[in-house]
């Protein structure tokens, strides 16, 4: 593999520079450069891809980054199947939501600005995917943390805006804290930060019993840029972003990073059972714990959000048991899906003046009709129906989570029954039923133009047809994707033993979770179509319930005051207390006792000529007194 | 050999410019503040080849100069760099330009003698660095005292003679029992060889006995911690940089501070190899707490300047665990990061002058969404807090990582706590950055702020190019420090053991107040 690799993430960041630096000639023209960047290194990527299946694999460093000692680590890369299925998520999904972006932000003053942000995000997650070391893993990790940071916040003038991408940066360092100690154990154990040098001495690593450790840390980094639990808090929050961000970045590639990480890792997660079991319970819960929380929101785009954050904890059920193609088969499908969910939201917010409350609104379907059947398409593949992609990568998940053990499987079913439900229920109040929108709104519904709907219907292509590359042996498939990637998780095979469930409970399986998720459909047509069973009247039917949802389980209310308000208290008892009062203090003390011994020394000098006499008399006596007794 | 004289030029112009700025009107402000400029100009342009020529892979001493100064004591002018003092030295010739013109409307009155001031320290400063002789040394050290003593007590803020005079004694107070040690280890080489002499490269030959070491390392350190400044003697600081004017703060942080860490370096570790080691786990105690400690306090400061006070804190506590954690990488990234805080935090500071010019006020509560009147501020500013956070890409991230890689080599504990302190860091800088320059702009008086004019983006530019060459080349300057720091890591090693040795004998018990297990 040659040198076109190096304009992959090289052509983003040069559209970020030259719209970093000349945005305000530019203007709307900054969108032109940063999409046809992406689309760039996009063709570059599938020209990869190509190469890749032909069996070349590439792995090469440009140029050394720091170098000290022993310790080596360089700006390279190494392209392999599992890279270039991020490659061509990013750029390809990336490029649609970049035009996307040239209709939806069309009449924001800070465009040029916004795109240079858009690319630099590109250049960060190419990075993170391509390089060959975790360092560089690292640099992309924070780069695209820092474009997030941006991105969140882009409307800087409003205050939650501000906030929320504060909380994001911050809830992710916490991560990176993690993630970084992770790097110091490997290297302080084997001596190097190379993909491939590591994976040569995993047995080291066991050996010196630091393994499960080191994988675990890593994994807190995953828990924060993939939004688990507890670290999950800042991802609802990011949601003041613009729209097109929260698909690209909160829905389809960033908060993906974790789950690559551990497929990356999967040579050293696979040799720690704690860890993977550890990976598959915060997968676990997140998924049916965010699940909940959707039931009830009202935010068109929390309620993705929601979404996300369950659908990420899913992926991680999938590489925890040890299924790494699943997962980043779920990875992908879930990319098309989810952003094509949250364009059709921004689509909608478009048509209804920016509106996010789904409470305000119903009816858009005839109105906004390419939106609503794209937006179907994507509830559809999310809820799990086939054969469109969500229900393969789902259920390839689910299936191997039964081998592992039957209770992740049957959690995960019942998330996949409450996300059918909660999505449904997004649904029906937005484009079905009566209109609720504001009266002076709704005579200005439109469609979106042609350049955000385009990238809407390629989308709804991928989520519908996205399944067909991993269609499972039982179903007559071939399951191209999992072979594709075989042999990056060929090392990792060798510990994981997953039993191979008969077809008979395979197909058993995926019953179950094609009636879960018929079910989950026709509760919430029942209650948000229908009318026969009334929300309203479950949410006084199990009060309680319903605020501890409504309320987010109080989460962030917990953090704040059981964390941020302690530290602060403490932090400022530490300046006023400990540094003004104490350490200052004694400083001051002393120079006060300085001047207080000059004042009493002062007295002794009065100038009267006996006092001196007297005490040169008084000092010879005390001289005398010494030589004759001593 | 000349470049040994282009070091010397080089260092004194600085000294001989302020002797001709004598000869100019003080009612010609524009001259004197151009001629100021011209003179530290040259001297960083001047300094370039000396870096350039610098060959990184020799661990000795270059460009020397050993001239007899005054024989009759044996003290001589001794100078030249090595892979320690190098980048400090350029370090210094690059800060001085820029903070002679963010003086340049910041500074009313007696411009003259401010510039004065400048150059007479630029001399100071350069001479600490270069210095092999410790007569020579402390003169320089003691000299430089004076003049950042007036910019703080006449061009400073309202409580400015007390910041002035707590800064000058503390630091005397240090320095004094640092004089006693350096007469002790003159007449100690004259016991050993019968000579006198306060050439440091020959009392470094000298093999003293730990007894002593411990002793002697604690009066060069009480010094140099003060300086650095070490938790608990840092509350000079935050006072001496509230009140000082921009510059001052520029120069207090970006290069003072760094004599602090330059000192234990360039002293302590070579002179009292196992009193260092001995030493160790205190001192990397008090840099952990003074990377938390400082993190905590800058986080709820509500005052800007004071928040990069305290937050120097913080990073100079990275430096110190840096170095005494005595691996290649801690030493060399302790190294780097004496570097990247006088870049990032004089660029901080260089900041926080700019709204005061504008505003004269640095209280958070004051400002609030002032993006939208200075973008162009807004993103420099960003920059320089991103790069002072460690933001891998930047200069601050190869720092830290080094240091905390290399430290968690030999002292895991201690490392894992002071990455605790890179949370705070984006924690309190980024929490600050938000109350000052997003959301709504309330304030009437912000909405006239104009935006940065050119002289302003052209101090802060070339501090952001070095932000990102660091980040993402940091090659070209660990290179210039690679085998001086090489050979510093192997002494301490050889340390480590000869110590494990003497801890046998009885009479190591007397200096034993706490086991220790490294």
């Amino acid at each position: 593999m040659e040198s076109f690799i190096w304009y992959i993430p090289l052509l983003p960041l040069a559209g970020a520079i030259i719209n970093g630096l000349f945005g305000r000639v530019l203007k709307e023209k900054a969108g032109i450069i940063a999409s046809l960047a992406v689309l760039g290194s996009f063709v570059l990527s599938v020209k990869a891809f190509l190469l890749v299946r032909q069996g070349i694999t590439f792995d090469g460093n440009l140029f050394d980054w720091i170098v000290a000692g022993d310790f080596h680590t360089s700006f390279g890369v190494l392209v392999d199947p599992l890279s270039v299925v991020m490659m061509l998520i990013v750029t390809g999904v990336g490029f649609l939501i970049h035009v996307y972006s040239n209709g939806y932000m069309h009449d924001d003053p800070g465009i040029a600005r916004y795109f240079a942000y858009l690319n630099l995000f590109i250049f960060s997650m190419l990075m993170l995917v391509m390089g060959n070391n975790l360092l560089l893993l690292y640099l992309g990790w924070e780069g695209v943390g820092l474009c997030s940071y941006l991105l969140i916040g882009f409307w800087y003038q409003k205050p939650s805006a501000a906030k929320a991408g504060l909380k994001a940066f911050i809830t992710n360092r916490v991560g990176d804290f993690g993630f970084a100690i992770g790097i110091f154990i490997i290297f302080k154990t084997i001596g190097t930060i190379y993909y491939a040098q590591i994976f040569e001495q995993t047995e080291a690593l066991l050996a010196s019993g630091v393994l499960t450790a080191a994988t675990l840390l890593l994994f807190v980094g995953a828990v924060g840029k993939s939004a688990q639990f507890p670290l999950y808090v800042w991802l609802p929050d990011a949601m003041e972003g613009p729209t097109p961000v929260s698909a690209l970045i909160h829905a389809a590639t960033m908060v993906t990073a974790g789950v690559y990480m551990v497929a990356r890792f999967s040579p050293l997660f696979s040799l720690s059972e704690v860890a993977m079991a550890v990976v598959v319970a915060i997968g676990t819960f997140t998924a049916l714990f965010a699940a909940t929380m959707a039931l009830v929101n009202n935010d068109i785009k929390r309620v993705l959000a929601y979404s996300t954050i369950s659908q990420l904890g899913y992926m991680f059920i999938g590489v925890g048991v040890g299924a790494y193609a699943a997962g980043i088969f779920h990875l992908m499908t879930h990319a098309f899906f989810k952003a094509l969910l949250f364009l059709g939201a921004g689509s909608v917010m478009h048509a209804l003046a920016n509106e996010t409350n789904i409470q305000k609104m119903g009816g858009l379907y005839p109105k906004i009709k390419t939106t609503a059947i794209t937006f179907i398409v994507a509830w559809l593949a999310i809820s799990g129906i086939p054969p469109l992609s969500g229900f393969f990568s789902k259920d390839e998940i689910l299936a191997k989570a039964f081998a592992y053990h039957p209770l992740v499987w049957a959690l995960g079913t019942l998330g996949a029954l409450l996300t059918a439900f909660y999505m449904s229920r997004l649904v029906f109040l937005t484009f079905f039923g009566k209109s609720r929108v504001e009266p002076e709104v709704e005579h200005h519904i439109h469609e979106s133009p042609p350049v955000m709907t385009i990238p809407l219907m390629i989308l709804a292509v991928l989520a519908a047809i996205g399944g067909f590359v991993g269609i499972p042996e039982v179903l007559g498939g071939h399951n191209h994707f999992e072979k594709f990637l075989a042999p990056v998780f060929e090392q990792a095979e060798e510990h994981i033993h997953l039993a191979h469930p008969s077809h008979a409970v395979e197909y058993a399986l995926m019953g179950t979770s094609i009636l879960m998720a018929l079910a989950g459909i026709v509760l919430a047509y029942l209650m948000y179509i229908k009318g026969s069973i009334s929300p309203v009247k479950m949410a006084q039917r199990f009060q309680g319930l319903y605020r501890l949802l409504y309320n987010k389980y109080y989460v962030d209310e917990i953090y704040q005051k059981f964390i941020i308000n302690p530290l602060i208290a403490f932090s400022r008892w530490l300046w006023h207390f400990v540094d003004e009062g104490i350490v200052d203090g004694l400083v001051n003390l002393a120079g006060r006792l300085m001047i207080l011994f000059g004042l009493l020394l002062r007295r002794v000098q009065t100038g009267y000529v006996q006092n001196y006499a007297a005490f040169f008399v008084l000092g010879t006596l005390i001289l005398l007194a010494y030589y004759l007794l001593s | 050999m000349e470049m040994a004289s282009l070091l010397n030029y080089t260092t004194f112009l600085p000294l001989l410019g302020a002797v001709i700025l004598l000869m100019i009107p003080r009612t010609e402000e524009v001259l004197i503040k151009s001629w100021a400029f011209f003179v530290t100009l040259a001297t960083f342009l001047l300094s370039l080849p000396l870096f350039y020529y610098f060959d990184g892979s020799q661990s000795g001493m270059q460009f020397e100069t050993i001239k007899s100064w005054i024989p009759s004591i044996g003290a001589s002018y001794h100078v030249g760099l090595d892979g320690i003092s190098i980048l400090l030295y350029v370090l210094t010739t690059f800060i001085m330009p820029l903070a002679i013109l963010s003086s340049w409307t910041a500074i009313q009155s007696r411009v003259k003698e401010y510039m004065l001031a400048m150059l007479i320290l630029e001399t100071g400063m350069l001479g600490v660095f270069i210095s092999l002789d410790l007569l020579l040394f402390y003169i320089f050290w003691e000299t430089m005292l004076i003049p950042m003593y007036l910019l703080i007590g006449v061009w400073g803020g309202p409580r400015r003679i007390y910041a002035a005079v707590k800064f000058v004694l503390y630091t005397m107070v240090g320095s004094v029992l640092m004089l006693v040690a350096i007469l002790y280890l003159y007449f100690l080489h004259h016991n050993f060889t019968g000579t006198y002499t306060f050439d440091l490269l020959k009392i470094n030959a000298i093999d003293i006995p730990f007894g002593l070491q411990f002793w002697l390392f604690l009066a060069f350190a009480l010094a140099f911690a003060i300086k650095v400044p070490m938790f608990p003697f840092h509350t000079w600081l935050p006072d001496a940089h509230v009140e000082a004017p921009t510059a001052g703060s520029v120069i207090l942080a970006g290069i003072l501070l760094k004599m602090g860490t330059y000192g234990f370096l360039r002293f302590n570790l070579p002179l009292f190899p196992e009193a260092s080691v001995y030493f160790a786990p205190l001192f990397l105690v008090l840099a952990v707490i003074g990377i938390l400690y400082g993190a905590w306090i800058s986080m709820v400061q509500r005052d800007v300047k004071k928040l990069v006070a305290y937050s120097s804190v913080s990073h100079l506590g990275f430096v110190m665990l840096g170095l005494f954690a005595f691996t290649v990488q801690s030493m060399q990234g302790g190294l780097i990061q004496m570097i990247n805080h006088g870049l990032s935090t004089g660029a901080l500071f260089l900041a926080v002058g700019m709204i005061y010019e504008r505003r004269h006020t640095r209280e958070i509560s004051e400002f609030g969404g002032i993006t939208r009147v200075m973008p162009v501020f807004a993103t420099l500013f960003l920059i320089v807090c991103l790069s002072s956070l460690g933001l891998p890409g930047t200069n601050g991230f190869v720092g830290e990582f080094l240091i905390l890689v290399g430290s968690f080599q030999t002292v895991p504990t201690f490392a894992v706590l002071a990455t605790v302190g890179i949370i705070f860091a984006a924690v309190y800088l980024l929490w600050m950055f938000r109350r000052v320059m997003f959301g709504p702009l309330t304030r009437d008086e912000n909405k006239k702020l104009v935006d940065l004019n050119g002289r302003e983006i052209a101090t802060l530019l070339p501090i952001i190019l070095f932000i990102f060459w660091i980040g993402f080349y940091p090659k070209t300057f660990l290179n210039k420090t690679e085998a001086t720091i090489a050979r510093l890591a192997e002494t301490m090693n050889t340390a480590k053991a000869e110590l494990q040795q003497e801890k046998s004998s009885p009479y190591f018990k007397y200096f034993v107040w706490k086991s220790d297990d490294r």
